[in-house]
């Protein structure tokens, strides 16, 4: 499912709202989910998961091509925790085939 | 700052959108259970600008309880995955850790 199937989706479950109205609904779900991050935040959805930033310390990589050695500052990067409910009903459809 | 949470998402819309306060945490509501229904059905669900739900089969494998050190085996299991895409990723590695 990508993006516009969602809102589709979406648009088809309910009466009052247009397809632009869900349109930017979603969109701004999104992008309130990207601000949390990016400025330190957690996302807790109860049942469904949470959302938070895991630290990578700093490191030298390598450039693939020659070889040579670079140093790579610290950075984060976002992680998901399935919630409880999400992850007994992905695993439960394992044996529902 | 407390975590974003899905009255927080709906009290935005709220105010932003114009959605009324109801309309605005069903659409909150169905958004999060329209993925989590996707992902039980077994299919991924990508967003583009945010990142990748996937799913991932794994098989039985060893494990053991922390507490007493008896070998138990971890069984086999399906289990969802997230992938940042690049513009999250972009996003949120320069954030600069004030917490020690």
């Amino acid at each position: 499912m990508t993006k516009s199937e969602l809102i589709e989706g979406i648009v088809d479950k309910q009466t009052q709202l247009s397809v632009r109205d869900v349109e930017l609904a979603v969109k701004a779900i999104i992008d309130m989910m990207s601000q949390a991050l990016a400025s330190g935040g957690r996302i807790e959805i109860r049942g469904f998961g949470s959302f938070s930033l895991h630290y990578r310390s700093p490191r030298t990589g390598r450039n693939p091509k020659t070889g040579e050695a670079v140093q790579l500052s610290g950075k984060n990067v976002p992680h998901f925790k399935p919630g409880k409910n999400l992850r007994e009903q992905v695993n439960a459809s394992r044996k529902a085939g | 700052m407390g975590a974003l949470t899905k009255a927080a998402m709906a009290e935005k819309l709220f105010e932003d959108l114009g959605l009324n306060k109801r309309e605005a945490k069903e659409i909150v509501e169905m958004f999060f259970d329209d993925i989590r229904q996707c992902l039980v059905n077994n299919e991924q669900v990508k967003l583009s600008g945010f990142g990748n739900f996937d799913l991932r089969d794994k098989k039985e494998r060893p494990g053991r309880n922390p507490k007493t050190g008896e070998d138990i085996p971890i069984s086999a299991r399906r289990v969802v995955t997230f992938h940042p895409g690049q513009k999250l990723r972009t996003k949120v590695e320069g954030y600069a850790r004030t917490k020690s």
